[in-house]
């Protein structure tokens, strides 16, 4: 079962109204510094990307945390069809305010399908970067490149790490 | 502050590059290549560009944003840039400042757009204190309501670039390439070109503004001096990906054909 959590700066972020849901807190969760959601099942890396590997598809999107951070997304500018992807290396962007900020794979493959509708509407990353705000799926070249990547405890910490730094 | 006195606070080395009238392809070229390929510091002072240009933001639309007609008739130059933002129209009268910064060398800044927005707000807060009415305003600087200062922003793995056009003084006629935009900030309410924005020279001297950033941008690097013939040692040759570029005269016409 996903495990959300949402809090209120990621809530005023998005511009909802401002209400903690702690009905599937995990004890393993501490949610004292994490103002963004992640997902069980996914796999995260450390420039706030995620992959969901599905069979032989792998699904890429930017984070609960990104979003949070870039503020509201105007353009994503995605790969083509059947280009190459590679792992942490850059393959589109997205501009909010008034930054273009690269994004990096997770992973290396071959673009499968790329989300059409963040064409018009590439808000989809903000109010939903895990599910409509997916950006590209990719059929992974290399898929022990995944083993690589941060699971969602891990990368929640990473993220309280961060934002303790600053 | 004199160099010793900053190598004794620790303060990283940036690379300091004052050009004059260098035209704006060249200078964000320049600044592209320094943000993707240079492992260095860099602020890039531009007093002034060769002639009168249009500087479009990454996702910009020609259609939208530009009075194709006039641009087309007049063979107005239209430059799509690697940074977000908005739309200008630059000329001799305008002074450009970019910084491009290693985001483990400005620890304090987060390198996400509103982070760094912050952290530029307070370094020209530094160069326009005493004067009254400056702030950051949204995303733009201003005196008041009046915005002479438009920024942009590019943010790659662990570094990011964040340059701004100044206003010096304007040719009220250039404003006239420029549509309203459809994406304005709040502060801006209904107001057209010419009473949205203000002219620098009203409030500091030139050579004043440019000696007071380079002394704003000393106090949290140590700055050194290089010449634009020397900038390709600081650089590699791969990954020189330049997506800013200049759209041809077949792109406008087709873009008006567009929406006709």
């Amino acid at each position: 079962m996903a495990l959300r959590m949402w809090a209120s700066s990621t809530a005023n972020a998005l511009k909802l109204s401002s209400t903690v849901s702690k009905s599937h807190l995990s004890p393993a969760f501490s949610i004292s510094r994490c103002f963004s959601s992640v997902l069980e099942g996914l796999k995260y890396a450390n420039s706030h990307e995620w992959v969901k590997h599905e069979g032989s598809v792998a699904t890429v999107g930017i984070t609960d945390h990104a979003q949070g951070h870039l503020g509201e997304v105007v353009f994503a500018e995605l790969p083509e069809l059947n280009s190459s992807v590679s792992k942490e290396k850059n393959f589109g962007a997205v501009e909010s305010v008034k930054a273009t900020s690269e994004i990096l794979s997770p992973i290396s493959g071959e673009v499968i399908e790329v989300n059409t509708k963040l064409t018009e509407s590439p808000g989809l990353i903000n109010t939903s970067p895990y599910e409509e705000g997916w950006m590209i799926k990719v059929k992974p070249s290399n898929p022990a490149e995944l083993e690589t990547l941060m699971g969602p405890k891990e990368y929640t910490k990473f993220c309280e790490d961060e934002d303790a730094a600053h | 502050m004199s160099l010793s006195r900053a190598k004794d606070l620790g303060l990283p080395l940036m690379n300091l590059v004052r050009l004059k009238g260098i035209p704006i392809l060249e200078q964000l070229h320049l600044e592209e290549r320094l943000l993707r390929t240079s492992s260095h510091n860099w602020c890039i002072v531009n007093d002034g560009t060769d002639v009168p240009t249009i500087v479009m933001g990454m996702s910009g639309k020609p259609a939208q944003l530009l009075e194709l007609g006039p641009v087309m008739e007049d063979r107005i130059p239209v430059i799509k840039r690697f940074t977000g933002g908005g739309t200008v129209i630059v000329d001799k009268s305008t002074m450009f400042v970019s910084l491009i910064c290693n985001k483990d060398d400005v620890p304090n800044v987060q390198p996400y757009p509103r982070s760094v927005m912050a952290w530029s707000g307070s370094l020209y807060g530094d160069v326009f204190n005493g004067i009254n009415g400056f702030q950051l305003r949204e995303n733009d600087y201003v005196f008041g309501d009046r915005k002479f200062g438009g920024n942009a922003q590019s943010i790659i793995r662990n570094r990011w670039i964040h340059h701004t056009s100044f206003l010096w003084d304007y040719n009220v006629r250039n404003m006239a390439y420029l549509k309203l935009p459809s994406r304005v900030p709040q502060y801006r309410l209904e107001r057209d070109h010419t009473d949205f924005v203000c002219r620098m020279k009203d409030y500091i001297e030139r050579s004043d503004f440019v000696e007071k950033t380079i002394k704003a941008v000393g106090n949290q690097f140590t700055l050194k001096q290089v010449n634009l013939k020397d900038i390709d040692s600081y650089t590699k040759a791969e990954n020189n990906l330049k997506t800013t570029r200049l759209l041809t005269l077949e792109e406008l016409e087709k873009a008006m054909a567009d929406t006709s």
